[in-house]
């Protein structure tokens, strides 16, 4: 298991290197030029520099080896020097944002707080609803309690979250007012009424991106207790004389949870994924929509920094999710 | 002497179509779903030649009218009927879902069987899958359109530009697990005894994949295209409602979704139509693929 977990380790390197390559090299090939904002008035030498100042005059492989030393070298001296208050990275360059002219990394760490709430939460209660409906309608296949579940996890799955955000902001924010639309980012938890305004601003986006997960996991959750309703285990453990509950939810929930867990797992980044558009709809300013924004203002350094975060949370969780089965499941060995 | 001869049967042979054909119209969802997509499919493709009204007709006198029987769907703020709006989104919607599926299927089974049926690629060609999947997909898709957006206008026209590059974008960073999935099955496939006797007679290797090879793996490149189109349709959805899809005069679901949520306040039902028209369609056909896929397994098949 150790063998495999350092195997594994060494090939995400290569992969996240090769990823960070393409990333980089779909952004610079590309036809397109960052000072084509700049006005016409302006020299070319002038222009010239600062297209120096960005970085963009030296070759390809120097522009690429630099954002590789920032991203892995610096930012985490900086992030040292900032708990420990030692000085290994005065005076380095960091990954600069053409928007805001400050670190990228600064705004990602000032950002990710409010996508971490938001979406942890969502994906957390997603799954508190999924196991029980899971388990439930494997429980009694083919009852109306089962075909009920499977018609609303196919409406999970297909209901978009830029139609179901919003749906729930035209019901519950316009026609109700009961919930804000939108997310305030700087409102402050300090007493019980400001706890109840954060959770009630909170409530939207996680019901929207709840659904999704709630439908993909209580489908796995449902097929894998099937899978193992009908083996000879679990007749014997009835057999045995062991009560319904203990032979559900102890002996078939255990055996079924593995390949859940793993799907969980393997959900996590896409969520992350998915949650560029909740946080667009509902003005959730966490690093989706810090994507959009560098997007849309031709920001090159925070979307290659943003888009790789997002491709290592992939690799990540990739990891844990193969590294998860083989410990969970005595069958499988890798090595 | 005992008689080895077998009875003739008394039926005719029936064709694996049939058998899949009965399964598939004994699952009642599967049913519904597949004729609301077709209908859905054929409004949108015939409705221009019989709504009175065009996709673009500005009718600055007649903007923000509620639903009436001229204008079902009522009229957005330039007085533009909603449901010949509807219709042409419709088309653009479904015809890149149905590009894009096309797009990633060939991509899929290409490498699937290359992977699958050569050992040599096979190596090199499943990292190369792997690397697909740990792409941050929805990223990169809003990346490429900010990057070859206007070069590719430039190139095609705003429209016939922008159609291309939703197509090809969706299409290559969609066909991974088309790829694994044939893979999968035509490494079982290729130690069958008819490949086998295919290959001791002389079979070229092309004509083992063509003729042996793919009408096998047909049924999980099926059941993957339904969940191609659907897919391709969330996602086009998903990159005209961020902005970053088609200009904004030309209608798809997804840009009129984006255009009615700046009316939330004022007019919460314009929502709805979009809305509803992708949820619709994208239900229908995952009823439809899941119906297709219990048809195609011979092992859930008579039950």
């Amino acid at each position: 298991m150790l063998t495999f977990t350092i195997r594994r380790l060494l090939i995400s390197i290569p992969t996240l290197l090769f990823i960070s390559l393409v990333i980089f090299l779909l952004l610079n090939l590309a036809p397109n030029d960052p000072m084509a904002q700049v006005p016409l008035t302006v020299p070319p030498e002038v222009k010239e520099k600062m297209r120096e100042a960005l970085g963009l005059g030296q070759p390809l492989y120097i522009q690429f080896a630099k954002w590789l030393m920032q991203f892995f070298w610096i930012e985490p001296q900086v992030l040292v020097d900032h708990y420990f208050g030692t000085t290994f990275s005065e005076g380095d360059l960091r990954v600069i944002s053409w928007q805001t002219r400050s670190p990228v990394m600064d705004i990602v760490i000032q950002r990710i707080p409010q996508t971490l709430w938001v979406v942890g939460m969502s994906y957390v209660v997603g799954i508190l609803i999924a196991l029980p409906i899971g388990i439930y309608s494997a429980y009694r296949h083919y009852s109306v309690f089962d075909q009920a579940g499977t018609f609303i996890t196919m409406i999970g799955y297909s209901i978009p979250p830029f139609f179901t955000g919003p749906l729930v902001i035209v019901i519950f924010a316009v026609q109700l007012g009961w919930l804000p639309s939108t997310y305030d980012t700087l409102h402050q938890v300090i007493d019980w009424d400001s706890f109840v305004v954060q959770l009630q601003q909170m409530v939207l986006p996680v019901m929207v991106l709840a659904l999704q997960t709630t439908a993909q996991i209580s489908r796995y959750m449902r097929a894998s207790m099937l899978d193992n309703l009908n083996q000879d285990y679990v007749r014997t453990a009835r057999a045995k004389g062991l009560s319904e509950w203990t032979v559900v939810m102890v002996h078939v929930l255990r055996n079924s949870m593995i390949p859940v867990v793993t799907v969980i797992a393997l959900g996590l980044p896409a969520i992350f994924g998915g949650a560029i558009i909740t946080e667009q709809i509902f003005k959730v300013n966490g690093i989706g929509q810090q994507l959009i924004g560098a997007i849309y203002a031709n920001d090159l350094p925070t979307v290659q920094t943003l888009t790789f975060i997002f491709a290592f949370l992939i690799v990540f969780f990739n990891l844990i999710a193969d590294i998860l089965y083989g410990l969970l499941d005595p069958r499988i060995r890798y090595d | 002497m005992t008689n080895t001869a077998e009875p003739l049967p008394q039926q005719p042979a029936r064709s694996k179509w049939r058998d899949v054909w009965d399964q598939f119209s004994k699952h009642k969802g599967a049913l519904i779903g597949g004729i609301i997509f077709f209908t859905i499919v054929l409004l949108v493709m015939v409705g221009p030649w019989v709504w009175p009204f065009e996709a673009n007709e500005v009718n600055i006198r007649l903007r923000n009218q509620n639903p009436s029987w001229a204008h079902p769907f009522g009229t957005d703020q330039l007085g533009r009927d909603t449901f010949a709006r509807m219709i042409a989104g419709g088309q653009t919607s479904i015809s890149v879902g149905i590009a894009a599926m096309a797009l990633s299927l060939t991509l899929g089974t290409l490498i699937g069987v290359a992977a699958g049926y050569y050992r040599r690629l096979d190596g090199f060609l499943m990292r190369f899958t792997d690397l697909f999947l740990s792409l941050p997909i929805l990223p990169v898709l809003l990346v490429m359109m900010l990057l070859f957006r206007e070069p590719l206008s430039e190139a095609y026209g705003p429209e016939n530009g922008m159609f291309v590059l939703i197509v090809v974008s969706i299409g290559i960073t969609s066909w991974m697990p088309t790829a694994r999935i044939v893979r999968g099955d035509v490494i079982a496939l290729k130690e069958r005894e008819f490949v086998l006797a295919a290959r001791s007679i002389g079979t070229k290797d092309r004509q083992i994949i063509l003729r042996h090879i793919l009408p096998n793996v047909l049924s999980p490149i099926l059941v993957s295209a339904t969940l191609g189109i659907a897919n391709a349709i969330i996602t086009e959805s998903a990159l005209s409602f961020l902005g970053l899809g088609f200009p904004p005069d030309f209608p798809t679901w997804g840009r009129l979704l984006n255009d009615a949520v700046n009316y939330l306040q004022l007019y919460p039902e314009r929502v709805l139509w979009p809305g509803l028209a992708i949820s619709l369609t994208v239900l229908s056909i995952n009823y439809l693929g899941d119906g297709l896929r219990d048809a195609m397994d011979p092992r859930i098949r008579g039950r």
